[in-house]
């Protein structure tokens, strides 16, 4: 389908196209085993300007938005979702900066961000607080020009490797939600430590890691917005990102359709090729089905915030990524299943794109949290009319 | 420094078939890409430019289309980007597109080296770099591996051949044509695609150039190809299995059957 792209965008994608069959596709399985981070395609992706595509030019960035990012992550996710994570939650890391951030803030942080020195890492879940982040028991107390943190933050995706944190905590516990605060905390700060790297199903070229603070100094001009602002910055954050985690699934999606194709071509049984039957051709006839109305949607909602209309913003990112996630689950399945015992085997792309695709139903708010969301803003919409 | 790189648009090697009624190659359907060969002496160019300063400026005599392969030069960082494009060109042979390029790099003057891809991968001759040294009366190294330094108007460079390397030093200018060993060429960044799609690029027609018309195209084309054609596949071959002493007689044997 054409989604009448720029000039630009084409090319990015272009661009994006070859460093996934280069760099990317070649070592997915093997880094999907050893769990090594990919700091090659990083610094692949670093020099061809991809980290700052969703940047503004003044701090270094290419002038896109989140539809540029959308068109990246999908397509170095088509190769490894896992490797495309060190770009795409470098976004997320970066998003409260670049929503909330002082000036002072986007210059000394974005430049480096953009020109892909420098990974970011958000972080706000916890052991005890995963879909309900307001059970953080991570504290930020103000002492003179700094807060002093100190807790546990868990399962952060680029946590180890990256360089820069914004870190949600709580300054008061006793206002619940609108108690906690968004710090950016950089890596060798004093009391700012990792723990366990996590072994994961999926997405396994990624890093998952645990962050503790004890009694970690972060001076107060670090805080992002203002003391009380940390969910508000938060749901925003995830507002923006939502969509970029529907591409990821597409990406996966697409990944292990373009493989089930090819292999439904190729592989032979009653004497023809087993694309020739029917049972196969309506799976893949579905398969493309789904993932275009995902890449539809997702497109749509990131062109939206692009456009800086953000009325039904939660809602509409919300069903993107709801929906891509899903698909991405449908079709690697029905991928699997297409290349039947072979499927199965790790020898075969196949496995790996489901074990990735889980993932996407459950970070950045499970699908359930999700329909949550969805519904929450139906019922608002529909009461106020 | 200044260095240029000449370039040749090619039908990618990996989709070209021969017609096997009138021996030609089909391009029809047949994406065009820069000569492999040439993308190791554009990533060279772009690497003693950045590595020495100056200048590197990329050239290709070929159809009009040939400005998008020039277009992805720039995009890996080449600065300037020069097309010879004239009908009066066509059927020419490696003696006069050298001759042809020679003085297209002549007018572009002040040149301290031009690199070459060692070969194009649909002719596959070598014939076009060292031709543009003889016509510029130029010292030429073949099959560069390595160029080790450039100092006191003198290049270093490392060549292959069949035993091994030679070390060879040479004064500048100089024209050398580079192998795949000598570096892995770059992805070309956004905004080097982005600066790639708005540059100028230098036409230059025969008109441009001060050549004598004998020695283009067809005319000043002395090679003629009598035949292409797909070499029948190589039969495979035969394994002896058993012991040693056994095996050798067979090997013996086998050979004086043939008469060897």
């Amino acid at each position: 389908m054409d989604y009448l792209l720029t000039e630009e965008q084409v090319m990015l994608r272009d661009l994006c196209r070859q460093i996934t069959d280069e760099k990317i596709t070649p070592i997915a399985a093997q880094l999907d085993k050893s769990e090594e981070f990919p700091w090659e395609v990083v610094k692949v992706m670093a020099e061809s300007d991809i980290f700052g595509v969703y940047i503004e030019e003044k701090y270094g960035g290419m002038g896109g938005g989140l539809l540029e990012l959308c068109i990246a992550t999908e397509e170095f996710s088509r190769g490894c979702a896992g490797i495309a994570l060190a770009f795409s939650a470098t976004a997320l890391g970066t998003d409260p900066i670049l929503l909330f951030g002082s000036e002072e803030q986007k210059e000394k942080y974005l430049p480096s961000i953009a020109a892909g020195k420098r990974l970011a890492a958000f972080a706000i879940t916890e052991p005890a607080a995963g879909s309900d982040a307001s059970a953080m028991q991570t504290t930020a107390k103000k002492d003179g020009d700094h807060y002093i943190l100190n807790g546990t933050k868990h399962f952060i995706t680029n946590g180890g490797e990256a360089e820069i944190y914004t870190v949600v905590a709580m300054t008061n516990k006793d206002r619940g939600a609108r108690g906690a605060s968004i710090f950016i905390v950089e890596k060798g700060t004093p009391g700012f430590t990792f723990g366990k790297k996590e072994d994961k199903l999926g997405i396994r070229g990624s890093a998952t890691r645990e962050l503790i603070f004890t009694d970690c100094r972060v001076p107060k001009e670090n805080m992002i917005g203002k003391e009380g602002q940390g969910f508000l910055i938060a749901m925003k954050t995830f507002d923006m990102s939502r969509p970029g985690i529907g591409a990821q699934a597409v990406g996966i999606a697409q990944g292990a359709f373009e493989a089930s194709v090819k292999y439904a071509k190729e592989r032979k049984q009653f004497g023809k090729s087993i694309s020739s039957f029917q049972g196969i051709q309506f799976m893949l006839a579905d398969m493309a089905t789904q993932i275009e109305a995902a890449r539809a949607l997702i497109y749509a909602s990131a062109r939206q915030i692009d456009a800086g209309s953000t009325k039904t913003v939660s809602k509409d990112s919300s069903m993107a990524k709801l929906f891509a996630s899903d698909v991405a689950m449908k079709v690697t399945t029905d991928a699997v299943q297409i290349f039947g015992g072979y499927g199965y085997m790790k020898e075969y792309p196949v496995e790996k794109y489901m074990r990735d695709a889980k993932i996407t139903q459950i970070y950045e708010g499970t699908n359930q949290i999700q329909r949550n969301i969805i519904a929450l803003n139906l019922i608002k919409e529909t009461s106020k009319s | 420094m200044n260095i240029i790189v000449c370039i040749k648009q090619v039908p990618d090697t990996t989709q070209v078939r021969i017609d096997p009624v009138t021996n030609t190659l089909i391009r029809e359907g047949v994406q065009s890409i820069i000569n492999p060969f040439d993308m190791y002496a554009i990533e060279e160019g772009v690497r003693l430019k950045e590595k020495y300063g100056g200048k590197t400026t990329v050239i290709s005599m070929g159809p009009p289309q040939a400005d998008a392969a020039l277009r992805e030069a720039i995009s890996m960082g080449c600065d300037e980007a020069c097309l010879v494009s004239d009908r009066a060109f066509a059927g020419s042979d490696t003696l006069a597109t050298g001759y042809t390029l020679a003085m297209a790099i002549r007018k572009l003057k002040d040149y301290d080296i031009i690199l070459c891809g060692k070969q194009a991968s649909d002719g596959d001759t070598a014939q076009v770099g060292p031709g543009i040294a003889t016509q510029l009366d130029i010292p030429q190294v073949t099959y560069v591996k390595k160029i080790e330094d450039v100092k006191d108007n003198h290049a270093t460079v490392e060549r292959m051949t069949e035993e091994g390397f030679e070390i060879v030093r040479t004064s500048l200018p100089c024209l050398l044509t580079v192998v795949k060993e000598i570096n892995e060429p770059r992805i070309p960044s956004l905004k080097g695609r982005m600066k790639a799609k708005k540059a100028e690029i230098l036409s230059w027609k025969a008109i441009d150039l001060d050549l004598e018309e004998e020695k283009l195209g067809l005319k000043g084309s002395p090679t003629w190809v009598s035949k292409i054609f797909t070499p029948p596949p190589r039969p495979k071959g035969h394994i002896l299995e058993g012991d040693p002493e056994e095996t050798t007689t067979k090997i013996i044997e086998a050979l004086k059957d043939r008469l060897i």
